[in-house]
């Protein structure tokens, strides 16, 4: 056990899960020599050479593209694309084949990769490199979407995603890889996709966030009761654990920093109000982006939901 | 020998050669400021003195950007150090018609085209407004890596489809050469016969991934012969080639001789951004070599031959330049910050009922 952040935390994942399987391989953008540009392949070419720690060309549908090859013929590749952003280059590649090939081949052929990169507003960065897409990614049958919040759930989850038999993308905060630290066992351990953690227990209102939205809803939430919820995997998500939290509570606040126009946010809320409409003690709130692209650095700040608006959705839902 | 060797041919060669193409290299000034007059573009003294003025002062804002960077008073910022000829060379060969799409790394060519700078040091601040110069034919930096390269087919074919004699022109880098977009914007444009200069800036590296890792042809210029256009690599450290091929380029997109690709061969003498620290992935050495083959050093061989340099003229012209930036920088950092409100405005042309809800919910309304 030792304290590591998420940046280590990934790392290890990685090194480990290698050392395990040697068809796990790395691919992306100075991913080798430069061990990432936030250094979470640093130390991995050493490690395992050339042949599995790779920089490609410059062509992010390339990557995903020769990754849906390579995964297919038995490898199995963990593709860094270096922002969110420029994952829109191999959006193609993600939703015609790579979430496809499994159906299109009724199980004949599979895509057993991981799309690692990191998103959301952290670093003071030129455009594009903020973003938060994963609703977009999530509303593509046949992919999975993993975004971890904490060091010990970025290694369980990261292996998981690995060993998954379908493509996952997964979502690494810009802003969280070396703003926290936790315990972090030395072992290999997974944790299930699919599956929320219940990061605090509560009774009064039920909060569902993910990545660093998390963080800010529970340092929103002193002076309430909340029951908050870590979705972890947005696809497929923890259905049964939201309604059941929102049975319980009556009330539901989902925090994301994407829009709030088709943010995922709206998918949970849409669940709670089939499932759980009878226990709801006032409306859904969602606390969200505006329908806006983000801005780059000298506004990103008002940008983001703000501790603030996350407290006041707590308190409309307290007092309706 | 990878991909470029003999070795891997196939045994069937064919009896027939339906085409060959040559890839030429050209070079006016040399690293010792001789130059071979005979390609010496023919814009004498007056020229060569814009050319040295401009590069000083893209250098200085350059220098200066580094700087507050380092302070913090800008963001995350792209050097152009060792690029200048390439940038100046190219921008001052259009016309202030023709239309430019440059990426994050243009600087220099945006300098030379007298866009404001203290708007550009907005830019680099994380200030959007910065991009919003309005009279000047260039289109806001592309950040993501060579996804202007179509913009700029595009623009090509509108000024062919409405019959005006201009041109458009693309910057990119080695590392943009290997997206799709490079090679579908130059399909489009050979196909169409679309006036556009394509002009890549091989300083080769794209952050710590080398040249030899995003392509296994010998220049990146040869690839416009796939795409049925002339490619030409061109000595990027030399402003007067760079001039002369960039020149030539645009007047025959004009005259409707369709596009050109050109490769200028240069270098990266900084990080890849304030936020890359290069020595993790190349050495020292090979920074030095193409430190001695910089452009600034060749232009001022060269005019010194020429007689149009001294040490006075340099340090005047200079001093000329980091008043001007001084001058920018004040009238930057005097700037109002910007609205939040400017978030949403800008989405469409005009705000949606959610986006009225938003102003509102998010106090910005007015
Ligand atoms: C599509 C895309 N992928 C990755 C990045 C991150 N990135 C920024 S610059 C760069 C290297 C670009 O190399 P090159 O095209 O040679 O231009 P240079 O930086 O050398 O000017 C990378 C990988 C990006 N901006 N866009
Ligand atoms: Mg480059």
């Amino acid at each position: 056990m030792g304290k590591l952040n998420i940046v280590q935390a990934i790392n290890q994942a990685l090194a480990q899960e290698m050392e395990k399987d040697p068809d796990v391989i790395i691919i992306g953008e100075d991913v080798a020599k430069d061990g990432g540009v936030f250094r979470v392949t640093q130390g991995l070419l050493d490690k395992f050479g050339p042949e599995r720690v790779i920089d490609t060309p410059l062509a992010e549908l390339g990557i995903i593209g020769t990754a849906v090859g390579l995964a297919a013929y038995g490898m199995k590749p963990v593709a860094e694309i270096q922002f969110m952003g420029f994952t829109y280059a191999g959006l193609e590649q993600l939703f015609s084949h790579a979430s496809r090939i499994r159906s299109r081949s009724r199980g004949a052929f599979s895509c057993p990769m991981v799309v690692r990169t990191p998103y959301g507003i952290g670093i003071k960065p030129p455009e594009l490199h903020s973003e938060s897409s994963e609703a977009l990614f999530a509303h593509m049958p046949g992919l999975k979407v993993v975004i971890p919040s904490n060091p010990y759930n970025a290694k369980g989850l990261l292996v998981s995603a690995i060993r998954d038999p379908d493509p996952v993308l997964f979502m690494e905060a810009s802003r969280l890889y070396r703003s926290i630290k936790s315990d972090v066992p030395e072992e290999l351990y997974s944790i299930p996709l699919g599956k929320a953690n219940i990061y605090q227990e509560g009774s009064e209102i039920t909060v569902v966030a993910w990545g660093t939205m998390l963080h800010r809803a529970a340092e929103a939430s002193e002076d309430f009761d909340c029951e908050i919820i870590d979705l972890q995997t947005i696809r497929p998500f923890d259905e049964e654990t939201v309604v059941n939290s929102v049975k319980k509570t009556g009330r539901l606040v989902v925090v994301h920093e994407a829009p709030r126009v088709c943010g995922f946010g709206a998918e949970v809320a849409a669940l709670v109000a089939e499932e759980a409409f009878g226990y709801l003690k006032a409306p859904v709130v969602r606390v969200a982006a505006p329908d806006a692209v983000v801005p780059m650095a000298r506004l990103e700040d008002h940008y983001m939901p703000s501790q603030e608006m996350i407290k006041k959705a707590y308190q409309k839902v307290m007092q309706y | 020998m990878t991909g470029r060797g003999l070795a891997g041919r196939l045994s069937h060669m064919p009896k027939t050669i339906i085409e060959r193409s040559e890839t030429s290299f050209l070079q006016v000034i040399n690293e010792k400021g001789d130059s071979d007059e005979s390609l010496m573009p023919p814009v004498g003294e007056a020229g060569f003195r814009r050319f040295f003025e401009t590069m000083l002062l893209a250098r200085s804002f350059n220098h200066r950007a580094l700087s507050l960077q380092r302070e913090g008073r800008i963001g995350t910022y792209a050097s152009i150090w060792g690029q200048e000829a390439a940038q100046i060379g190219s921008a001052l060969a259009f016309s202030e018609d023709d239309w430019l799409f440059p990426s994050f790394r243009e600087s220099g060519v945006l300098v030379a085209r007298g866009y404001p700078m203290w708007m550009l040091y907005r830019y680099w601040a994380g200030d959007e407004r910065g991009m919003s110069a309005p009279g000047f034919n260039i289109f806001p930096m592309s950040v993501p890596v060579g996804t202007q390269v179509p913009h700029a087919a595009g623009a090509a074919w509108a000024m062919k489809l409405k019959g005006h004699k201009k041109a458009a022109a693309v910057y990119f880098g080695d590392g943009g050469s290997s997206k799709g977009d490079f090679h579908e914007g130059l399909n489009f444009a050979g196909v169409f016969k679309a006036p556009c200069v394509f002009l890549c800036q091989n300083n080769q590296w794209a952050i710590s991934v080398p040249r030899a890792r995003q392509t296994a042809a010998k220049t990146i210029a040869q690839k416009g012969y796939a795409y049925g256009m002339e490619g030409i690599q061109v000595d990027g450290n030399d402003i007067a080639a760079v001039y002369k091929v960039v020149k030539e380029a645009a007047e025959k997109a004009r005259s409707g001789g369709g596009p050109t690709l050109i490769e200028c061969f240069t270098y990266r003498l900084d990080d890849h951004t304030t936020a890359d620290d290069a020595s993790r992935y190349r050495t020292d050495e090979e920074v030095e070599e193409w430190k001695a083959k910089e452009p600034l050093i060749r232009l001022r061989l060269y005019m010194e031959k020429k007689g149009w340099w001294t040490k006075e003229y340099e340090e005047a012209e200079a001093k000329k330049a980091q008043e001007a930036v001084d001058a920018d920088i004040k009238k930057a950092e005097a700037y109002s910050a910007p609205d939040p409100a400017d978030i949403i405005k800008y989405t469409y042309k005009d705000l949606t009922g959610r986006q009225k809800k938003e102003l509102k919910e998010f106090g910005w309304g007015s």
